[in-house]
Order: C-alpha cells, then structure tokens, then sequence
C-alpha cells in the first residue's frame, strides 16, 4: 500500500494491526529503529507572471520569496484586497519590495485577478 | 537561500509569452508547458478550478500543485477511498517559508531543549529512541482546509477538501522529553522551532506554541515515524510533533528546538496568524471587522463522501453502495448519518473499525435510488462529544476551520 522511499520495515508490525489505539498515545512494540539521512532537491518554480511590461513589478518584486502560481490560484478580489495582500507581504513578511514597485503589482493583480 | 531582486530569465519569460499570447490572459492561471492538469470536483466558486498534477516531488507520488515554492501540495481526493490511513507519498505538504534544508543528516541532527528548564538538552535521533515509544492514530489538517469553497472567497492556500491526511505515528511523548530536561516552577508555555528559516532577514521565523498542560498531557508526542516509516522530508524528516485533536499548524516539522517559556507567547505566528474569530464556528459576517480574535486550537467534526463524485449516474432500483470517511476532530466519531433527500431525513451509516478517537473511521451504507433524477446526498458527523457538523457554511477572513454538512449531486437513470 505504500510503495515508497526509506521504509523501517520493522516498525509498523506489532502494535499497528492488533492493538485498538485509544486516545492516549500507546506503549508500542520495541522494533530497532534505523534512520537514513535525505537529500533531496525540490523543484524551485521558474514560472514567471505573463503580460510583458505590466507584469514587470510583480516579476521583479514577488519572486524571491513565492513561486507564480500561488499567486495565479487566487480568486478574483477587489483592488482594496489586492492592496491589503500586498502591504502585508511587505510589513508583516517583510518582503523587500521597493516602495515605487507597489502601485504597478498592484495594478497588475487588480487587471489580472480583478473583481468588483 | 540568498535574497536577490530577481529579474526575468529571459528564457522561461519569452517561453511563457509565447505560449501565453497564443490563448491570450484568459490562460494565465494554465502554466505553459505541457502538464497534467486536474479539476476539483466540486468546483471551486469563481475558479480558477485547474491545478497542474505533478509527480516531480521527491518521495511523493502523484500531487496536487497548489505552490511550487514554498511548497504547497495538496492530496487527491480519491486517494481518500483507498483505505482510513493516508500513505505518506500522497500526504498533503505545507511550508511557509521557502528556505527548507534539503539535506538532513540523521546522524549529526540534534534536538534542542533550553529555556526555562533545569537542564539543556541536546538530544540525537539516538538519544529520543532510547525514550518510551508510543503509536498513535491522528488526523493532521491544515486550518485552511477547504478554503477555496468559502464564499466570498478569502485570499490564501486555495485548497480543495485534500489539505488533510490520516497516519499512524510513531514516536515519544513530549512529556517524557520535558521531564528530562526539568520543567522548572513559572513555565508556562512550551514552544517549539523546525528547521526551516524565513527567505527574507527580517520575515518571523515559523514558532508555535502549546500551554504547559497541554504540552505535558502525554498525547502530544515527537513523531519520528509516519505510518511505519520515516518522515519524509517534505512531511517534516526527521521529528514532527503531533497535537493530536489539534489543527496541524501546531505540528511542527522538522522540529530542531523546544523552548519552555515562563512569559506568554506573542510570536507573530500565535498573536497574529493562524487567529480566528471567538464566535461559534469561528463564523462572523463578511465584512464585519468587531470582533476578538484568539489562535485556533481544536478541530471539529467532518465527514466525506469518496467512492461517488458529484454527478455520477447511479442505477435507479439498484442497491448502491456510499462511503466515505470522517473524524471527529479533537475526539471520536459517535455516529454518521446520511441523507437521500437534500437533508430532510436522515440514516445511520454503519461504522467502521475503529482506530482511535484521532483517525479517520471508515462509514458506508446501501441505498436504492427509488426514481430517475437528481439525488442529493448528504453525510453528517457527529462526534463523541455530541457535536455535529453545521448545515450553514462558517465563513471568516482567513478561511480556516470549514466543517459544514458536505453535499454531493448523484444522478438516478
């Protein structure tokens, strides 16, 4: 059932199949464990934000913290809410988003993901 | 990772333009290159309802691709018809902050434990196994499960109903960790750092925090294994703590360091984020903005229908199967009961094994579509505490803690 990766083979036996768990935590089987230490590369997002010079801002502003398509999954919202998303990515996540950079993103989710 | 102002690589940016300009802005939410896509069902109010499916995460399998970076990978639907338990190469992965180490040694790991405390420790893989280990079976949710169903739709995750999974955990108790370290008189709260790291100098490190009680309940525990196996990494390799009950915020992963406080929390991500109105079902009006927020904590009963889709044709006169899953939320299931008729009257559904009062519990019943046409089914869950999933949707800014009654559209023919 689970065709995977790094197995302990050993730790799943006893205690999962017979013993009905309650709520607290149980006492489980005494199976040695072995651990594998992982590396791994995670893909990294490249995609940039579509419309050439409008999209501009966003590209160079929003990109070293999240990849595009966070940002092309939201619904359509009101200009006033893309302003708030976007003050809040630089006050509280503290983005490093240059101040004249703000009305263009701004402009560009309101054109692109816009909503009365 | 170092902060750079990225600027476009003009490769990928003409690649995207050209595609793009062909099927013009309309398109934008469909990346360029050739990609499974996938469709929720039901659909999320006002779209975009497509997701690419992706298989390039390392130890995942098929996904849902929510975020690339930091990731966001949301499990498929149907993979909740395949048994009660999650398998860890489908189970849904959240981060917050980009900068997730890739390679983590099992052998030079160390857990922290410091603050107010008679004794730091710095414990190794080793150290923790030579610790009582427990099992437990426990339901891990994201606060915004479901979010993207919420109308008006709220800013964030758009997640489907697949922000959610169900594993048997294996690991120690906190408790057991605390008192070797000595929990001295005054502590008052326990909280708790993962290895990853905020992308920006300045952005609030990922911190969350649990009372002293709760942290010393023997429940919450220091999961090393994850349905018999190790975490894998995406899922927290190689310590998660698990809050049995509790949304899946405070299930830290990759958990490096455990503080014991003697002052309140007032982390960004207790005192601000991860906030919910004190209101029942964490429900105000849209719009409404007075109101007192406090942190989330326990999760509340819900219940799904997995083998039939909205829409499906069923056969009227014959005897069909529905099932689905459900969980209690921060206790047991007590009781499933399904509607054929759009909520009006209701019927048991027979239980499954149970578990545990943390896992998912299985549920099915037979029912005979009696006439063609639309039929309406309803699956609610009532837990052992007697509460029960609400017929009106909640809503709030954030989108958290969803639970209503879910509804499925079948056709009789």
């Amino acid at each position: 059932m689970f065709p995977i990766t790094k197995c302990l083979p050993v730790l799943l036996v006893a205690g999962a199949a017979i013993v009905p768990l309650a709520g607290r935590a149980q006492q489980a089987g005494q199976a040695p464990i072995t651990f594998k230490s992982v590396t791994i590369d995670l893909p990294t997002g490249e995609r940039m934000f579509p419309g050439e010079a409008q999209a501009e801002a966003i590209n160079n502003n929003c990109l070293a913290c999240h990849s595009a398509g966070m940002v092309l999954n939201q619904p359509a919202m009101p200009k006033a809410a893309w302003e708030t998303e976007v003050h809040k990515m630089i006050n509280v996540y503290k983005a490093p988003v240059a101040a004249e950079d703000v009305p263009a993103i701004v402009a560009y989710l309101a054109s692109t993901k816009g909503s009365k | 990772m170092k902060i750079t102002a990225l600027s476009p690589r003009t490769s990928s940016r003409r690649h995207f333009l050209r595609t793009a300009g062909a099927v013009g802005l309309g398109a934008a939410a469909a990346p360029a290159w050739a990609e499974t896509m996938m469709r929720f069902s039901p659909p999320l109010p006002g779209g975009p309802n497509e997701r690419p499916l992706v298989t390039d995460y390392p130890t995942k399998g098929a996904m849902i691709l929510q975020r690339t970076r930091p990731p966001l990978l949301e499990t498929p639907f149907e993979v909740f018809d395949q048994g009660v338990f999650t398998p860890n190469n489908r189970f849904f992965v959240r981060w917050h902050w980009a900068n997730i180490p890739t390679d983590v040694n099992a052998d030079t790991f160390r857990l922290a434990v410091h603050g107010h405390v008679n004794q730091t420790l710095s414990l190794s893989l080793k150290d923790i196994l030579a610790l009582p280990r427990v099992e437990l079976a426990a339901v891990n949710q994201c606060s915004g499960n479901s979010r993207g169903y919420f109308q008006p739709r709220v800013p964030g995750g758009e997640w489907s109903n697949g922000a959610m999974g169900n594993a048997r955990w294996t690991g120690v108790r906190l408790k057991d960790v605390l008192d070797r370290a000595g929990v001295k008189a005054g502590a008052i709260q326990v909280r708790f750092n993962g290895l990853d790291e905020p992308v920006v100098p300045d952005g609030p490190d990922f911190l969350k925090s649990l009372e002293l009680d709760h942290a010393r309940d023997g429940e919450v525990m220091i999961a090393y294994a994850m349905n018999g196996e190790q975490l894998p990494l995406l899922n927290g390799f190689p310590l998660r703590l698990v809050v049995p009950g509790w949304y899946s915020t405070y299930w830290v992963k990759m958990l490096s360091d455990i503080e014991v406080l003697d002052k309140p929390d007032d982390n960004f991500w207790m005192a601000k984020a991860y906030t919910i109105p004190d209101t029942p079902h964490a429900s105000i009006k849209p719009g409404e903005t007075d109101f007192k927020s406090v942190p989330i904590s326990r999760m509340v009963p819900r219940s799904f229908i997995t083998n039939l889709k909205p829409g499906e044709t069923v056969h009227t006169g014959a005897s069909t199967l529905v099932r689905g899953i459900a969980f209690g939320g921060d206790t047991g299931v007590s009781r499933v009961d399904v509607s054929l008729d759009g909520g009006k009257t209701w019927q048991p559904s027979q239980l499954g094994a149970d578990e545990g009062k943390y896992s998912f519990r299985l549920w099915q019943m037979q029912f005979t579509p009696a006439a063609p046409g639309e039929q309406t089914l309803m699956v609610r869950c009532t837990n052992s505490n007697g509460v029960v999933q609400p017929a009106e949707a909640n809503w709030n800014p954030s989108g958290f803690m969803r639970n209503v009654i879910e509804t499925t559209q079948v056709k009789a023919a």
